[in-house]
């Protein structure tokens, strides 16, 4: 039994990574209707910036989960004013092209110089250890990567669905022309609303940083995964996206103590059988 | 949705002509390469590149759907030749013809599930796919794993072509490009090719048209499916293994690079584009892993300012399609 929770452990962490990065990209599909293949190499980028911080910097993982975030949200935003922007108007699928492209160049740059073993970075003081719940043993740091991404996401769920600012980005989502006319600066929330999707994408690379080792490729293959959890769970929906990334995510943990060969494949396997069951997807209207 | 080329008037007859023209200058250079003291196997391989990126072209370019999954397509036919020919002891005519299928039944049953959403989705779903079989491949004991399958017999095809001579196999190769070529120019021009630009323009007048545009979809897939396929199996003959690299996302992310820089839409560009990126990635070797910055750099360039790539600006230029 030991082995299974510990394995759903493991599967609430790669949730909680699948919940952070579909929550992003459906909030950006949203304002700016590209799918940012780009999303992976900006998680990467986020654990660099946290390894980066600590190695050169001193500073400490903490201010790493603060900082880390907005560098690369800045970087993000920078992206979006210089490229993304003109993209506006055009097929959607310039813009996977373009954000596949920034992917290519973002991980190769960084595979130049780290090439493609993982660097470490070790779990902070205060989350070291583990406590033994009876059923399992739990390492505190990773309850801890489980219950903070999941309150980011509600805090982000509440920011969109909630508050008066998350009112705005939804009108400009629904009617951008309209919500200008209100004197409402759109194309700033279009920048700022791209700049929190990449942001979110690189917190989920700091929270994964002490687990999964710092590797210029550790997102390349997980933005994959992350697409078919977002068509499984289509981007109608906030809380949608959340609930579905965590959902597979245990799915995948299950796999990998029942029949582990499957556990790199069960979530592509589950998105067939979505599409082939219901093909708008879990949570989606037809798009 | 704005339209990706411009080619939605009618064919004329002087169209027609000038793209005949064309292909037979290519044809005609591409026949005489043997004697310019060209390496010959890059050139092989460029051609069943640039079949590949046609047959991809056929959706893209036709049809609108941007399948970020072709290299499924290339790994399989790839994988199922080379155990045709190597274990079965297969002669290549028929080493190939498997792969083909093989190919073909993966297009029907990928693109039974993929046509099911429309748009950016379509594009996930293929690449998921994709990497849902790199999984399968890289598990299945008949691949070798991380190995590959090496060291792939040649043989003499129809009992006659002894495939190990590169001259053979060069004409051999240029052959089954030309073939592919016609067969895509064909459908292009085809009615079928007509419905399938119309489902392009505007999926839902041409369903309120009376046209079933999920089966056209559907053949569109498995006819692009099944040449990349054929592309996958001639290749088997030239590099003489199959490997994951076939399988891999970043072939599918080359296949549309290639189309890209060629011009999506347009004939000869998906060619043009093949030769361009497979003789950058021959002298630019030794850079490392800056040639994947520089395809990035180029995907970007191209999106951003030469969306019609270079067979679609020369086209623009000289008013005519190409």
């Amino acid at each position: 039994m030991q082995a299974l929770y510990a394995q759903l452990l493991v599967g609430l962490i790669n949730g909680s990574f699948y919940a952070l990065l579909s929550l992003g990209l459906a909030v950006i599909f949203g304002m700016l209707n590209i799918i940012n293949f780009a999303h992976g190499a900006l998680y990467m980028m986020g654990a660099f910036v946290a390894y980066f911080l600590l190695n050169l910097g001193g500073i400490n993982y903490w201010w790493a989960l603060l900082i880390a975030p907005v560098i690369v949200g800045i970087f993000g935003m920078i992206l979006e004013r210089t490229m993304l922007q003109w993209l506006a108007g055009l097929d959607h699928l310039y813009g996977l092209l373009l954000t596949f492209g920034i992917a290519l160049i973002v991980q190769g740059v960084f595979q130049n110089y780290f090439g493609s073993s993982g660097l470490p970075y070790s779990i902070p003081d205060q989350l070291k250890g583990g406590v033994n719940l009876g059923f399992m043993f739990l390492p505190i740091y990773r309850g801890w990567v489980v219950i903070f991404s999941l309150v980011v996401c509600l805090a982000t769920w509440f920011l969109i669905e909630k508050t008066q600012l998350g009112a705005y980005l939804r009108a400009a989502t629904e009617n951008p022309t309209l919500v200008r006319a209100f004197g409402i600066n759109v194309p700033r929330m279009i920048t700022l609303t791209y700049g929190l999707g990449v942001g979110l994408a690189a917190l989920a690379g700091v929270l994964s940083a002490p687990i999964n080792q710092v590797r210029p490729l550790m997102g390349a293959d997980l933005i994959i995964v992350v697409f078919a959890v977002v068509v499984i769970g289509g981007m109608g929906s906030i809380m949608g996206s959340i609930i579905t990334g965590f959902a597979l995510g245990v799915i995948e943990g299950l796999t990998k103590y029942f029949y582990p060969e499957a556990s790199n494949t069960v979530v592509f396997v589950l998105m067939v059988v979505v599409l082939l069951v219901k093909p708008t997807g879990l949570t989606g209207r037809a798009a | 949705m704005s339209a990706l080329t411009d080619d939605t008037l009618p064919m004329t007859p002087r169209a027609m002509r000038d793209e005949m023209i064309v292909f037979a200058v290519m044809a005609a250079l591409l026949a005489v390469v043997p004697f310019t003291g060209i390496y010959p196997f890059f050139v092989m391989q460029a051609l069943c590149f640039a079949l590949l990126a046609c047959a991809f072209n056929l959706l893209i370019g036709y049809g609108g759907l941007l399948s970020f999954g072709h290299a499924m397509f290339l790994g399989t036919a790839g994988y199922v030749s080379a155990h045709a020919l190597k274990v079965w002891g297969l002669p290549p005519e028929l080493g190939i013809v498997v792969g083909t299928a093989a190919a073909a039944l993966l297009g029907l049953a990928t693109g039974y599930i993929s046509i099911k959403r429309q748009g950016i989705y379509f594009s996930m779903i293929t690449l998921a796919l994709s990497q849902l079989l790199y999984f399968l491949y890289l598990q299945a004991p008949f691949t070798h794993g991380e190995d590959g399958i090496q060291g792939i017999p040649q043989g003499h095809l129809f009992g006659i072509f002894d495939l190990s001579k590169p001259l053979v196999l060069y004409y051999v190769v240029l052959a089954g490009f030309l073939a592919g070529f016609l067969l895509i120019y064909r459908t292009i021009n085809s009615p079928f090719g007509e419905v399938l630009k119309s489902i392009r323009e505007n999926e839902p007048r041409a369903i309120s048209l009376g046209y079933k545009t999920d089966q056209y979809k559907l053949l569109a897939f498995i006819l692009s499916g099944t040449l990349a396929g054929f592309a996958g199996s001639l290749k088997v003959f030239v590099a003489q293994n199959a490997s994951l690299t076939d399988v891999h996302w970043s072939m599918s992310g080359e296949i549309v690079l290639m189309t890209l820089v060629g011009g999506l839409g347009t004939i000869f560009g998906p060619v043009v584009g093949a030769f361009v990126i497979i003789a950058m990635q021959q002298y630019l070797a030794g850079f490392g892993q800056w040639v994947t910055v520089i395809q990035g750099v180029i995907f970007v360039s191209c999106v951003l300012l030469f969306r019609r790539g270079l067979v679609g600006e020369l086209a623009h230029l000289l008013r005519r399609s190409l």
